[in-house]
Order: structure tokens, then sequence, then C-alpha cells
């Protein structure tokens, strides 16, 4: 594999094939200009790259636990600022700070910490790799699962076309911290993700980056695909391309005529059933909802 | 005595006087959160620091959960770490105590000693500390504040040379807000006494990248949680070492527990933390009449010191294990540990069970003249005996 690429995160983890998170770890961690440490939530990305005695880790690395990862990047923080003061590390030497955490370590289990965190100022990025739902313990859903997605704990039946509750919006939570810099990206868009990923190292204080990352194994698609798939996703305006800097918000693709959300969903199997007689006003409410979501995003842009 | 450390005599909480030892020591960083009774020690460690007395890196989280993850953070991080607690607190903190032992990371934290809801109740009992005490925590009990503020520095040292966490536990209330004398030891003896914070590996160290907290299954799993015990096992000895070398620079006794009259002692009373202070009175007044009774005050509670503490039992004939908590279902904790000593060496005694000054009660020496007249009367139920 290219050196260069597999620096901070190496090959020989055991992450499935056509898993998008090694792509976005490295895209990151390749952005810092300086020597980073990282801390991750309990999740796929932990227990694919930790298997003592290996670890897939070129960097400083520590897995806490589920819920933690921002508390535990604050003490990090913080006892850098320590050492510093102390004269234990040189008063030039600059280190970043990276946690990586799933959608359910992050939108439902973390959701305090990662608050507690932002607030307090810590300089350091958060990123969530966001597949849509608990995908480490075989896919139940979260507060970040789609609207129709069926999961091990929103089976389809005769009374259920799968997940019932909308998605929750993170990055208007994240925003009412009032955070200099945070931004939404996509596996399927890595010089976009550069970008952001690199502005997010220059902003000081806390930044954070939610990270489109579609599951092979638990959404249901053939494993050559997960980079056409969150193409798809950014293309049908279900999941925006865009960034807040200093509470303005821009969007970073747009296209004059987005796909229609059903090009999206039938890629996978957890959304099949909703190509039946019986779901099509549950297909007609998510392309409902996907405009609306759109359009109030384009708003906060004028 | 003649060699002994010149020291500040002054009045203080036990509360105010964890946090001189704390001023004194000036870890790198203190994650923390407010509750009752503990609160205090923070507000003086912030008003320390606000003071530009101290430069320790104080972070205030937004739960107790985060307060221990952030030590998690700090400590592996490479910077000498302490947090403080009580009750509900102690609780919430439960999941990241393991991970913290587990990671052999020796953060200290004070803890204000308080029962455990429902009812909610702020008072002092012991609840909360013997519901960590299989966490992997070294757990050192004080009886006032005296004790409070050696323990935190005899603590903080312990734990960095074991690198085992260590818990400092005091009395909430009775102890936590009680002033007392107490002897300070000068600053710079006690930066000396604990000495440079340098562990071995540590996540700033980023020429040398470490993985910290990975996934260790079936095949390694079991070794690693072994290590750990064997670890526990060590600072046993390594805690009496650390003690003895703060008794020759403070002039005050330290040892595995404290022996009161217990050498020839017939009736013996076991208990750890403030209520030692009334029963210290008792024993005297009794001794006035002749009666043979002894006291054994529990310091170092995890690591127990089984072998010790039951070859002090020797001469006694029975024994009143008395606790400020209840281990639901079974018998209160210090009781089975001694129980458990007993049986190892053979020695069959009149062993008597009770539980005292759950949720604040007060006890008095009334109460415990008659723990000890009941010994010898011999007259002992067999079932927990509650001082109600």
């Amino acid at each position: 594999m290219n050196k260069e690429l597999a620096k901070n995160f190496a090959s020989g983890h055991s992450a499935c094939a056509g898993c998008a998170f090694p792509s976005i770890v490295r895209t990151i961690l390749n952005e810092s200009p300086d020597p980073v440490v990282v801390a991750n939530a309990t999740g796929c990305l932990e227990v694919t790259s930790t298997l003592y005695p290996y670890t897939a880790w070129k960097v400083p690395y520590i897995h806490n636990a589920f819920e933690n990862a921002s508390a535990t990047i604050s003490g990090v923080e913080r006892a850098y600022k320590a050492l510093k003061k102390k004269g234990k590390i040189a008063k030039d030497k600059k280190i970043k700070f990276v946690v990586f955490g799933g959608d359910g370590g992050t939108y439902d289990i973390g959701l305090q910490s990662l608050s507690g965190a932002l607030e307090r100022g810590h300089d350091f990025l958060y990123v969530v790799y966001d597949n849509g739902g608990y995908m480490n313990t075989g896919n139940q859903r979260s507060s970040a699962t789609p609207y129709g997605a069926n999961t091990e704990t929103t089976p389809v039946g005769k009374n259920s076309f799968g997940k019932m509750d909308t998605r929750k919006n993170l990055m208007e939570i994240v925003n009412a911290h009032r955070i200099q810099y945070a931004a939404q990206g996509n596996v399927a868009y890595l010089n976009d993700l550069k970008k952001k990923a690199k502005k997010a190292f220059e902003t000081p204080g806390p930044t954070f980056l939610s990270v489109f990352s579609p599951c092979t194994n638990n959404w249901k698609f053939p494993t050559s695909q997960y980079v056409n798939i969150a193409k798809l996703a950014t293309e049908t305006n279900f999941w925006p391309l865009y960034e807040i800097e200093n509470g303005k918000h821009k969007i970073n693709w747009a296209t004059e005529k987005p796909k229609k959300v059903e090009e999206f969903l039938q890629t996978q199997g957890r959304f099949k059933h909703l190509f039946s007689e019986k779901n099509k006003p549950v297909l007609e409410q998510i392309q409902k909802m996907v405009d609306e979501e759109w359009q109030r995003l384009v708003n906060l842009t004028d | 005595m003649t060699n002994r450390t010149r020291q500040n005599r002054i009045a203080l909480t036990g509360g105010a006087a964890a946090a001189e030892a704390l001023r004194q020591i000036e870890p790198d960083v203190m994650p923390v959160y407010p509750i009752t009774p503990q609160t205090p020690i923070i507000e003086t460690y912030a008003k320390l620091r606000a003071d530009g007395e101290v430069v320790t890196e104080i972070i205030q989280v937004e739960s107790e959960h985060s307060a221990i993850s952030a030590s998690v953070g700090s400590s592996a991080a490479g910077a000498r770490t302490v947090t403080a607690t009580s009750s509900q607190g102690l609780a919430l903190m439960n999941e990241i105590l393991y991970i913290a032992s587990g990671m052999r990371l020796p953060i200290l934290m004070v803890i204000s000693a308080r029962a455990l809801s429902a009812p909610i109740n702020i008072h002092g009992d012991h609840s909360d500390v013997m519901d960590a005490r299989d966490a992997g925590w070294i757990q050192i009990f004080s009886e006032n504040a005296q004790e409070a503020y050696d323990n935190v520095i005899i603590g903080m040292k312990l734990a960095e040379k074991v690198r085992i966490p260590t818990m400092v536990i005091m009395d909430g209330f009775s102890t936590s807000h009680s002033v007392e004398n107490l002897e300070i030891l000068p600053s710079e003896k006690v930066k000396e006494f604990v000495g440079e914070f340098w562990p071995e590996k540590y996540l700033l160290d980023v020429e040398n990248p470490v993985t910290f907290g990975p996934l260790a299954l079936q095949n390694s799993y079991f070794e690693f949680k072994v290590d750990q015990e064997k670890a526990m096992e060590r600072a046993v000895s390594e805690y009496l070492a650390i003690a003895k070398e703060f008794e020759r620079l403070s002039g005050r006794k330290k040892d595995y527990f404290e022996a009161y009259e217990l050498e020839d002692a017939e009736q013996v009373i076991i208990l750890a933390g403030s209520a030692a202070g009334t029963t210290k009175d008792v024993v005297d007044k009794l001794r006035k009449q002749g009666k043979k009774v002894g006291l054994l005050k529990i310091n170092l509670f995890r690591p127990f010191p089984r072998k010790e503490i039951v070859e002090a039992l020797k001469n006694a004939k029975s024994i009143a294990i008395m606790e400020r908590a209840i281990s639901s279902g079974t018998y209160p904790p210090i009781y089975q540990d001694i129980l458990n000593g007993l049986y190892q060496t053979k020695q069959e005694k009149n062993i008597q069970s009770i539980v005292y000054s759950l949720g604040g009660r007060d006890i008095f020496a009334k109460d415990i003249e008659k723990v000890f007249e009941n010994l010898i009367k011999e007259d002992m139920i067999g079932e927990i005996k509650y001082i109600l």
C-alpha cells in the first residue's frame, strides 16, 4: 500500500472490504500539519484497528469507552497544556487532537460528552463517521438512522416500514455551541474532505466534521459500490456537502437538477421494502423530507 | 521525634485539608464536577487557581462520568491527574473506574463518602466506596482531617509507584465539613516526597506512538486481568513502604491499620473512618474499668492486608465488625474479608456483624459501649445487627 497514504493508519486492519472509514481516517489525518493524538469511541473503527497485540495506529491512540471520547480528548488536550507549562513538552511543540466516533457514539450515547467538550472550547477536531446505525453490534437503529431504513431494531413488518422517526440534525446541535468551524463531508468527495480537514486543523478551538460513511454489510450493497452510493447520497441532496464557518453556512456542492432520492435508496437492501405499492407514500415522504431539509439549508446560506 | 520536620499547626475541615495537600502536590490536571459533600475540595482548589497559587489545569466537566473520562485521557497523556467525588458521582463513574485501573493509570481520587440513593440522602456513609471496592482501585480510609491530608500525599505517591488508581476516602460531613486541628508539612517537603511523575509510556510522547485501550479477546484478556491483580497484590507492601516513609517525614504513625489497645484485647471492634475517634474514647473509658477492649481501625482497605490484620487479632476472643454499608443479600464487605482471613488461618472467634450510621445517622459513645458490653457477655446474635 502507498506508504504516504498509510503513514498514520496502516493497512492490515480488519475493517470489512468496502468499508468507508479507512479512507476517511487517512484523508483527515494526512491533512494535519503537526503530529496528532487520536481518541476513538467504541465502535467498528476501534475494534477493527486495535486487536491486541496488533494496532493499525501509527500515531498515539486512546480508546476509553463508547460515550466519552470527547471527555477523554479534553483530558489529553489539557495535559498537553499543563506539560507545556511545566516544560516537559517543548514550548514550540505543536500537537493536534482528533476524535473519531461513529454516529451511535456521537449522536446518541456520546452527545453529552461532545457538548461539554465543545462548550469548554478545547482545541480539537471531532470527526463523526456516520453510517446511520449501530453497525458494530449488527445494525440497530441510532438517531442518525434514516427514516424508512430496515434495521434489526426497526424491522419491517405488517405494521412497520422500518425506522419511523426522522434523523436528528446533529450539525445544528453542534452549531448551537457557536464553534468556529463545522462541516459535512462525504467519503466520495475526498478532495472536498481534504480541504475541510485542513481548514479544521487551521482553526483554533473545537471543530467538527460529519462524514458520510456507507456500510456495505448493513446497508446491504456490493463491496465495490461504497463510493458510488456515497456519491448518490450527495447528488440526490440526501447528504449535502456544506460548511459552517463562524456561523455562516456555505454549500460546497449543488446541481440545478438533483437526482430523485429513490436513485440513492434503491442501491441498498435496507430500503428494498420501500419499493412496494404499499410503501409508495413512504418514498414520497422521504423525497419531501429531503427537499425540505435542502431548502432549509439553502435558506441558511442567504 | 527530634528529627521530625517542623510543621504548621492549623485548623481546617477535612475537605480543606485535602485541598491543602493537593495545593502542595499541585497536580497537572484536575477534571472535576460538583457534588455534596465533596464540593468544598474543588471550590477551595478553584480559588487557589484563581488567585494564581497553583497552575493546575482544572477542567470543569459536565458530569462525573466525564470527570473520570477526562482523568483517563489526562493520565494516559502523561499528566499527574487528580479528581474528587461522592456518592452518586462515584456511582456514575463506575464504568470508567474499571477502565482507569485496567489501563493502569495512577489517578488519585479524593472521596467524601456519602450514602447512595434511593431515598436520596446527602450525608455520610460508606455505600458509595464499598460499591467501588472491586473496581481495581486502591482504597485508603481516613479517620479525620489530619489523615485525609496525610493520605492524599501517600495516595498520590503510591498510585504512581504501583500504577494503580487510588481513592483517598474521608467520611462525608463528619470529616469533610468538620474543623479540626492538624499539622501541615512544608510544601517543598511534600513536593519532594511525591516527586515528579514520569510515566514509561504516554500519549503525548508523539515520537513513540502507543495504543491505549485495545481490544483483547479470549487469547489475551485473561492475562491482562491476572497481571493487574498481581500488581494489586504487590501494592500491599508498597503501601507500607510509602506509609513508613511518610511516618519518618511527619512523625505520625502510619500502618495498614491502627491498633488501639489491641495487643492484649479480648473484645475488639473493627471499623473504618471517623467513628474510630468515638470508639477510642470508649476504649479508654472501659480500659480504666479494667476491661480488655481494643480497636482495629482499617486504613488500607483495597488491597486488603488480610494476613497482617488477622495476625493482629490472634488474642481477641470476640469481635464486632462495624460498617457503614450493606452488601445487599449477604454480610457487609469488611465482615466478609475478615471472616475469610480468620478461616484461612484457622482462627475461631465469636464474630458480630454490625451496620451503623447509614445516611449520616449519628452514633454515640453509649452505642459503642453497648457493642463492647455485648461482646464481653458474648451476647452475640448470628444475624446482622443494625444500630438504628
